[in-house]
């Protein structure tokens, strides 16, 4: 098992910039109105916010950093460390990490990288930071997570179009002696890599002229080898396959039980998945939050997302967390974290 | 479990399905507001209800309602 614990390491606050532009599904006129109704019943997502062409992950995660540092007081030049956390890069090259220092104005003495991850994203981006942190010698990161995924699905394409939302995140990290332990347990399984997939304009098959003609695969599904294919059903059983195990791993591994936690904040993927993983793990619907309605799947950011949205006036408080993370890739994870006075500015909308 | 009490946790479940509308033969796919949202449906009360799990390969190879009830129960 893929289980690692870090220590002195504090996370200190989360801050989300989402595109002003919003979407209803309500108005998704692909589909008929008792299609819309189902949709919106089904994968508990109403609306999701829209990045204009050309704003990129990069510039939601800026704005969203920017606001956090702010609000915690934190110099620039304090700043050790930058992981991003992205499937939406601004190059082939370079990481989109050193445009965020560069944006952000960090000092040169800070170590900036990217992790190509989605859906267990933010828990993989946790896992390194701290990894890195945990010996002392770096003092302050930030871990910013997120994607523009709406550049990629075909708005012919029912099973991909209505699902997601923009946006980008920022986490402060510190050092901290007094800090509880971080426990991790990662895992992956790469014979799955083609259950959602974008096939084309990598090196596995450079865009070219067929990139871009479109195919019905079903009904209500037209998609290019541009776009991002999902594979709904094996992604739904993988996800409530391996996510409750994932979580209670990381439970036994630290001699707790559901009723020891405050919350289980879950990657959003839909509704009916999360609540079939929410049953099958028997964890209380009031320890487990949502903000599926209001931004859809946002990817790596779903996360910090849903913290700041939902939870920012209780994460002044002292709380234990899970958060799970699981999806492309395939990839999946979970981390048991406890916070104090944690920062939660509100959700940033941009018109950038 | 009964094939009558399957059938009303499915009709319970989708909401568009009028009650005593299913029967054992029914062939679901064909019903005319079936689409790829009610196969999950099924799915997810399979894994809460049953703690069955059922794959896409599964909802291919079933036709009838009756053809979903065995492989649930075998799987139980």
């Amino acid at each position: 098992m893929a289980f690692l614990e870090t220590r002195n390491v504090r996370l200190r606050g989360i801050s989300a910039c989402v595109p002003a532009r919003k979407e209803y599904n309500r108005d998704y006129d692909w589909i008929t109105e008792d299609e819309r109704k189902l949709l919106i019943k089904t994968t508990g997502i109403a609306c999701r916010h829209v990045a204009r062409e050309g704003t990129t992950t990069s510039d939601l995660c800026t704005i969203a950093a920017e606001k956090l540092l702010n609000e915690l007081g934190w110099k620039k030049e304090e700043i050790d460390l930058v992981v991003f956390v992205t499937q939406s890069r601004d190059y082939f090259l370079p990481s989109t990490a050193l445009i965020l220092h560069q944006k952000l104005g960090l000092s040169k003495n800070c170590a900036a990288f990217d992790m190509g991850l989605g859906c267990s994203g933010y828990v993989y981006g946790l896992s390194t930071v701290a990894a890195y942190m945990s010996g002392g010698s770096m003092k302050k990161a930030l871990l910013l997570a997120g994607d523009i995924s709406t550049v990629s699905v075909n708005k012919r394409d029912k099973s991909t179009y209505p699902l997601f939302g923009d946006c980008g995140t920022a986490t402060a990290l510190e050092y901290d002696a007094a800090a509880g332990p971080m426990v991790f347990n990662l895992q992956s399984d790469g014979t799955g890599y083609e259950a959602i997939i974008m096939p084309d304009g990598c090196l596995k098959q450079l865009y070219n002229d067929a990139s871009y003609v479109e195919h019905e695969v079903e009904k209500g599904v037209i998609r290019s080898k541009r776009n991002l294919w999902l594979n709904g059903l094996d992604v739904f059983n993988f996800s409530v396959r391996e996510a409750p195990p994932n979580i209670t791993a990381v439970m036994n591994y630290s001699n707790r039980t559901e009723a020891d936690y405050d919350y289980l904040v879950m990657h959003q993927a839909n509704l009916l998945m999360n609540e079939t993983i929410r049953k099958k793990l028997k964890i209380p619907a009031e320890k487990v939050p949502y903000s599926l309605a209001d931004y859809g799947n946002t990817s790596s950011a779903s996360i910090p997302l849903t913290i700041v949205s939902q939870l920012a006036e209780r994460a002044k408080q002292p709380a234990r967390w899970l958060f799970s993370g699981f999806g492309v890739g395939l990839s999946w994870g979970c981390v048991s974290v406890e916070t104090d006075q944690l920062v939660c500015p509100p959700v940033i909308e941009t018109d950038a | 479990m009964s094939i009558a009490d399957f059938i009303q946790k499915i009709e319970g479940e989708i909401e568009e399905l009028p009650k005593g509308s299913l029967q054992p033969e029914t062939h679901y796919r064909e019903i005319p507001e079936w689409s790829s949202m009610h196969a999950l449906i099924l799915i997810a009360l399979c894994e809460t209800d049953y703690d069955v799990t059922l794959t896409g390969e599964d909802m291919r190879s079933c036709k009838t309602v009756n053809d979903l009830y065995t492989l649930v129960k075998s799987r139980m």
